[in-house]
Parts: C-alpha cells; sequence; structure tokens
C-alpha cells in the first residue's frame, strides 16, 4: 500500500510540475512465463541508439526471446528515468550514460549483478573505466554497453584547401587553434566554412570536449572522490583561454555560443568545419565519402588523453524477467556481438581483449580510438549529472563565464561547483 | 398562516425529513458523485500525499525517512531561486499586461457581424489549436539560427544585416518566449472576452450614444465596466498560467541563457529530475501552490 501511495504522490508531483514528458514509452514487465518467449523492455538514449539498435535487431534475430526497444532523447534520458523509477516504472533492461551510473546505483535501480558478473569468462576483460563506475561496495551492477571517446576530427578536403598539410592533423590545443584559424581565415569569408565548434551552451560538452586537454597536460578537473572540483585551477583555465581566443577571434562557427547540444556533431559531416572534437561513435556514420583524419585531443603544449563516455547496461531492480534481462545483456558483451556486430560498425569495443580482430584492423582510425581507452579517464562524481550536465547546474555557468564572460568570475563558480559535488 | 405552517415543516426537516426529500437529497449526492471522485483521486488525494513527501527525505526507490521541515528550511538556499521567483514574477506582469491588451483589441476588432469577420476570429482563433509544446518547439525552429527561416528572409528584404539572437541573450530570450506565449494564445483570451462582450446588452450602448457618448466614453463608461467579471476570469487564467509557465521555456530556451529564463516550476523539475530530491521538490511546489492560491483570491477580492 505504502508504495501504492509513493506512487500516487509521485503522479501528483509529476502533476503539480507540469512536466512536459509527453506520454511514457512504455516500461511495462510481463510476467514470465512457464514455456513461452520473453519480450522485455529496453530503453537507451538518443545519443548511443545506433550501437543499441545494431545489438537488439542481432539478438532478436537470433533469439527466442525479444527485446523491446524505447530511444529517448538525450537530454530528456535523465529525468524519464527518474519519473519511470519513482512510479515504478522502469523497464528490465536500461542503458545510460556511464557518468550518471554511481548515483542509479546508490539509488538502488540496478540490480546487483555480482554473481553473474562475476561468472563470466572474460570479466577482467572489460572495459574497466566502465567497470569502476558500475562498481558500489564492492558489488557490481552493469556491464560496459558502449564506448563513446572523444577525439579530434579533421576535414581532410577543407586542410587542402586552406593550405594546411591534409595528412597532418593538430598534436597539441595550440596547434589545433593554429590550424583551425587558418581555415577560418582561408575559407570562412562566405560565411559558410568555419574553423571550429563547440558545444558553448551545453555542460556535458564541455565536459566531454576540454576536460581530455587538461588530463593530456597533466592535470585533474575534481578529486578522486569526486566531491572537490579543480576546475579553477591552471590546467583548466589554460584551456579556456585557448578557446575562448578561438570564439574571439570568431573562428568558431556564430552559433557555438547557442549551442544547447543537440545538434553539436551536426556540422562537421556538413563539411562546414575544418577541425573539432567529437564523440568517436560519429565516425560510422560520417558520409562515406569524406575523408577524415582522427587524432587524439592534446593538452596545450601536446600529451594525448580522451574522455572515455558511453552507456552501461543494466538489469532495472524492479524487473520482473532478471533471467531474460541478463541473457540478453551478457550476450551483448560476447565475443559474437563484440566483433560482428560492434567492430563491424567500427564501433570501440566494451572488451579489451577483442581491441584487435578482423575489421579493426581495416581502418587504422578504429585501431587508433581503441588504443585510447587505456589513456582517457571517466570522471567519477556520485552528483555528475546535476553539477555539469544539468543546463541549470553550477558547471554550465562556469564553463561559460570563462569562454565567453566573465573569467575572473571562475574561483568563485568553482566553489558553487564544489558545493553542487558535495549536495547529500 | 405561512408562519405557523412554516415552523412545523422546518421542525420536522431538521428532524426526520419526507421519504421524497431524502430521495431528492440521496438523488443529489448520486449526481455530484462522479464530480467529487474525480476531485477526491485526482486532486485532493495527490495533494495531500505532496504534501505529505514534503515532509520527508523521499528517495526515487526505497523508504521515506520523515524531516520535516528540512524540505522547506532548505529552500532559500537554492541557488536557483530567488532568481526564479524574479523572473516568473517579471514574466508573469510582462505576459499578462501584453496578452490583455492584445486579445482586447482583437476581441473588439471582430466583435460586430459583418462580412469576413467569421475568417478572422478563425484566423486568430487558429494558433490555440497547436499544442503549446509543438509550438514552442515550432518557434526553435523558426528562430533558430543555423536552420531557422526568419532570419534569412529579414536578411533578404533588408531589414538586418547579421543574423538576431533570438535565444541569445536574456532580455531577447525572454520576448521571444513572450512572442510565443502570445501567438499561441492571444486568441483564445480573445474568444473569452468575445463571449463577455456579445452579453452586454447593445440597447445599453444605444441609450449610451442617444446620451451623446462619444467613442471612448463608451469603452471607458461601458465596454469596460461590464467586461469586468470576463476578464477577471481572463486574469486569473493568465496570472495562473504564467505562474505555473514550464512548457515554453523547458523547450524553447532549456532555461537559459545563464539561468535567465528558468522559472519556478523549472526550479520544481531540476529538483526532482536532475537532483532528485523528491522530498525538496515537493516541499517547492506545495509553496508555489500557497502563493498561487494566495494571489487568486487577494485578484478574485479585488476585481469582484
Amino acid at each position: 500500500m505504502r508504495r501504492r501511495l509513493a506512487g500516487i504522490a509521485f503522479l501528483g508531483l509529476l502533476a503539480l510540475t507540469a512536466a512536459a514528458c509527453g506520454s511514457g514509452g512504455g516500461g511495462s514487465q510481463q510476467q514470465p512465463t512457464a514455456a513461452g518467449p520473453v519480450t522485455i523492455t529496453m530503453w537507451t538514449r538518443a545519443a548511443t541508439q545506433a550501437q543499441s539498435e545494431r545489438l537488439v535487431k542481432a539478438y532478436n534475430s537470433s533469439h527466442k526471446n525479444q527485446v523491446k526497444l524505447t530511444v529517448i532523447p538525450t537530454d530528456n534520458y535523465q529525468p524519464r528515468i527518474a519519473a519511470a523509477a519513482g512510479a515504478k516504472q522502469l523497464p528490465d533492461v536500461f542503458a545510460a550514460d556511464v557518468i550518471f551510473v554511481p548515483n542509479y546505483t546508490s539509488q538502488g535501480l540496478f540490480m546487483d549483478l555480482t554473481d553473474r558478473i562475476n561468472a563470466l569468462p572474460f570479466k577482467d576483460k572489460l572495459a574497466p573505466s566502465h567497470m569502476k563506475l558500475g562498481t558500489l561496495d564492492s558489488k557490481l551492477y552493469t556491464l560496459p554497453h558502449t564506448l563513446d571517446l572523444s577525439v579530434w576530427f579533421w576535414n581532410k578536403d577543407l586542410y587542402t584547401k586552406a593550405g594546411l598539410d591534409p595528412e597532418k592533423g593538430p598534436k597539441s590545443l595550440k596547434e589545433f587553434a593554429e590550424q583551425a584559424t587558418a581555415v577560418q581565415d582561408k575559407l570562412g569569408k562566405d560565411g559558410k566554412v568555419h574553423g571550429t565548434f563547440f558545444g558553448g551552451n551545453c555542460g556535458g560538452c564541455y565536459v566531454f570536449t576540454f576536460w581530455p586537454s587538461v588530463w593530456a597536460a597533466g592535470g585533474q578537473v575534481m578529486n578522486p572522490e569526486g566531491t572537490t572540483s579543480l576546475n579553477d585551477q591552471k590546467a583548466m583555465n589554460d584551456v579556456f583561454a585557448i578557446w575562448r581566443g578561438l570564439y574571439d577571434k570568431k573562428v568558431t562557427g556564430p552559433t557555438a555560443k547557442e549551442e544547447q547540444g543537440p545538434t553539436w556533431t551536426g556540422f562537421f559531416p556538413k563539411g562546414e568545419i575544418g577541425v573539432m572534437p567529437m564523440p568517436s561513435t560519429t565516425l560510422g556514420t560520417m558520409p562515406p565519402d569524406m575523408k577524415i583524419g582522427v587524432t587524439p585531443i592534446a593538452g596545450p603544449d601536446g600529451g594525448e588523453s580522451t574522455f572515455v563516455g558511453g552507456d552501461s547496461i543494466g538489469v532495472s531492480s524492479t524487473s520482473k524477467n532478471a533471467d531474460a534481462a541478463w541473457d540478453f545483456i551478457s550476450w551483448t558483451v560476447g565475443d559474437d556481438a563484440q566483433v560482428e556486430v560492434m567492430a563491424k560498425n567500427k564501433d570501440v569495443l566494451a572488451r579489451t581483449d577483442l581491441a584487435s580482430n578482423k575489421y579493426s584492423a581495416e581502418d587504422p582510425r578504429v585501431v587508433l580510438i581503441n588504443s585510447l581507452v587505456a589513456k582517457g579517464q571517466t570522471p567519477y562524481a556520485l552528483r555528475f549529472g546535476q553539477t555539469f550536465n544539468d543546463p541549470q547546474g553550477p558547471w554550465l555557468r562556469l564553463a561559460r563565464e570563462a569562454v565567453f564572460g566573465d573569467a575572473a568570475k571562475v574561483p568563485q563558480l568553482n566553489a558553487e561547483v564544489t558545493k553542487s559535488l558535495q549536495q547529500q | 398562516m405561512s408562519l405557523t405552517l412554516g415552523k412545523p415543516r422546518g421542525r420536522a426537516a431538521h428532524s426526520a425529513p419526507p421519504v421524497r426529500w431524502r430521495g431528492r437529497r440521496v438523488q443529489g449526492w448520486l449526481y455530484a458523485m462522479p464530480t467529487a471522485v474525480i476531485v477526491a483521486v485526482l486532486f485532493i488525494a495527490p495533494l495531500i500525499l505532496v504534501v505529505w513527501m514534503s515532509l520527508n527525505k523521499w528517495p526515487l526507490l526505497g523508504q521515506a525517512t520523515f524531516n520535516a521541515p528540512g524540505n522547506y528550511a532548505k529552500i532559500p538556499s537554492n541557488p536557483l531561486f530567488y532568481d526564479a521567483v524574479l523572473f516568473t514574477l517579471k514574466y508573469t506582469a510582462i505576459t499578462t499586461v501584453l496578452l490583455s491588451a492584445v486579445a482586447l483589441g482583437l476581441a473588439l476588432l471582430v466583435q460586430e457581424r459583418r462580412p469576413g469577420v467569421g475568417f478572422f476570429r478563425t484566423a486568430f482563433f487558429l494558433p490555440g489549436a497547436v499544442g503549446f509544446a509543438a509550438a514552442a518547439l515550432l518557434f526553435y525552429g523558426m528562430l533558430n539560427n543555423d536552420f531557422g527561416p526568419i532570419d534569412p528572409m529579414l536578411r533578404a528584404i533588408g531589414v538586418i544585416d547579421e543574423p538576431i539572437k533570438w535565444i541569445g541573450t536574456p532580455n531577447m530570450a525572454l520576448f521571444s518566449t513572450i512572442a510565443l506565449v502570445l501567438w499561441r494564445f492571444a486568441g483564445f483570451n480573445m474568444l473569452i472576452l468575445l463571449t463577455g462582450l456579445q452579453a452586454i446588452p447593445t440597447e445599453v450602448y444605444e441609450a449610451a450614444r442617444s446620451d451623446g457618448a462619444n467613442r471612448w466614453q463608451v469603452f471607458t463608461k461601458i465596454t469596460l465596466p461590464l467586461l469586468r467579471p470576463t476578464l477577471a476570469l481572463m486574469l486569473i487564467l493568465s496570472v495562473t498560467g504564467s505562474l505555473l509557465a514550464f512548457d515554453q521555456f523547458f523547450i524553447f530556451t532549456n532555461g537559459g541563457p545563464d539561468n535567465s529564463t528558468t522559472t519556478m516550476v523549472m526550479v520544481v523539475y531540476r529538483d526532482a529530475f536532475f537532483r532528485f530530491d523528491l522530498g525538496g521538490a515537493a516541499a517547492l511546489s506545495v509553496v508555489l501552490l500557497v502563493a498561487l492560491v494566495g494571489l487568486n483570491t487577494l485578484m478574485m477580492r479585488r476585481l469582484r
């Protein structure tokens, strides 16, 4: 009864907040039947839709059990999960941005899979950063689902036209700025082509594309516990300053300051951008005739790093189909799915032991991206989403002041970031 | 006679009503029952539970723990709270004034039956048939600097040289949103005022004119005073709607730039669904509800 009351109360809160989420995508939980095949429900976010769809399609065509996938817009994913959890309407399986996983785990949203995961023969070969963030109090809750690394893409055709060497991408953030400026100066007159681009009104975009430059320079953005922000320190300020210079000199597209996130990766494939940070998952979706160079993100003076992002996947704690759900998610990290579904489409693999396979060797860029998994970082913080991704969170204020506004406000805003990280 | 007869009848009604009366009373209850059940289930029960939620630390899953008045005490330290209150009030004031003026103007334009007036009434009302979220998305697309058609059109006819950042600065974001709200709601409010205008008897106008009143005098001494109840209804709807503003800002501006268009309900939404602080969000909802009821009571008294 108490649970039902909680559900009604939650609906009441929904009504009061007039949440414009639209109708639910369905978290229906079918009762397992003794004989017949089971259909389990799965949610994923739009950012990693392609990978999830391919995996689900391959699973459905080779198994009696079926997976019904619902894709939710990336920006709305966290609120939708929260609303569904509050109403006990979570799907059987859901993928989540790996940086949100510690929070979801601490809220009890995922089922404890320790014994099942420990029984996997390749348990120690699963992507380490994803496994670390899916572990709480020595219990394992999630498996890696997709790996999405931030790298720099450069457009070789535009480089040639701008008089740059099309085979030589930037090796430092300063070189990146020089090359972007060259493209802008030579080709940017008509306002169609721009040197570079970034999501200037999108907290998640900043962490994904700017932080690797800090790590590459040997700096840190938070303490290991994820409770103190170090974003007012020199390493971060140097990175902000270079990007600020690019914006001030109008080397970035004019809408970079307003870009809220949904369309930030849309300009590069149109051939409008010289060089910019991009998610590795988009490599497989680029126009086939486009000549793209890929290089690791570097610090102001060199080094290399990446933000190892992507999704983890787990069984929801309210699922009634745990066995069928586990059958599916454990299949997704098996040899077949990893090589024939993920590697075949140039995706980064969830298992380090399969990094070199029959497909990866075909494209040296894929080999490069796979090799970065070990050099990159996935920051850990319990309050990551509300601090760094939320458009009303303190990090976006800080980043925007640093790049477009009054950089002197950074220390004070950094204290706000720390406060948000420490919220009980 | 009537007194002597009336007394025992009245007493009888208090002690034991005739069967026919009791039947009617039951009938009355039965008629009211569906509405009462709907109000109880969909309004009163959630309301009580939201108040209860606001007195507890309420996790997404698992047991709630009583922590009153913790959720209320921490409201003032919410970094977004004061700015959101101020912005919501500012938005409400501007929207209500502009919406009333535009709706009244439109209603006066189309109040008389003339050839073609039906077309204009329909045209003014039509945006009201578009879902609000869809309208917000429509404006987002139309005014988008990357692919929206408005900027190139204005540039082609030489009105502007540089693209206008429709949602790029706090003021532009606010006024673009107000333009959206006016477009979407002016027709609906016009319809409300139109019913009020048409309820004013023509004899009153005729009498005023035969007394030598000019157009302005007719408007200020006849139309406005007799329209007062309808205006009150429109104002209450507009103020309530504006104080609870969410969709337009959530979709169109995302609360930005730099939190400049973050409304009260967006703060509630953020607390509940980004910070997972359901108790805190419930407390904010309760505060908002109390403020809303208070304001509406005040307005009803003043406008009665």
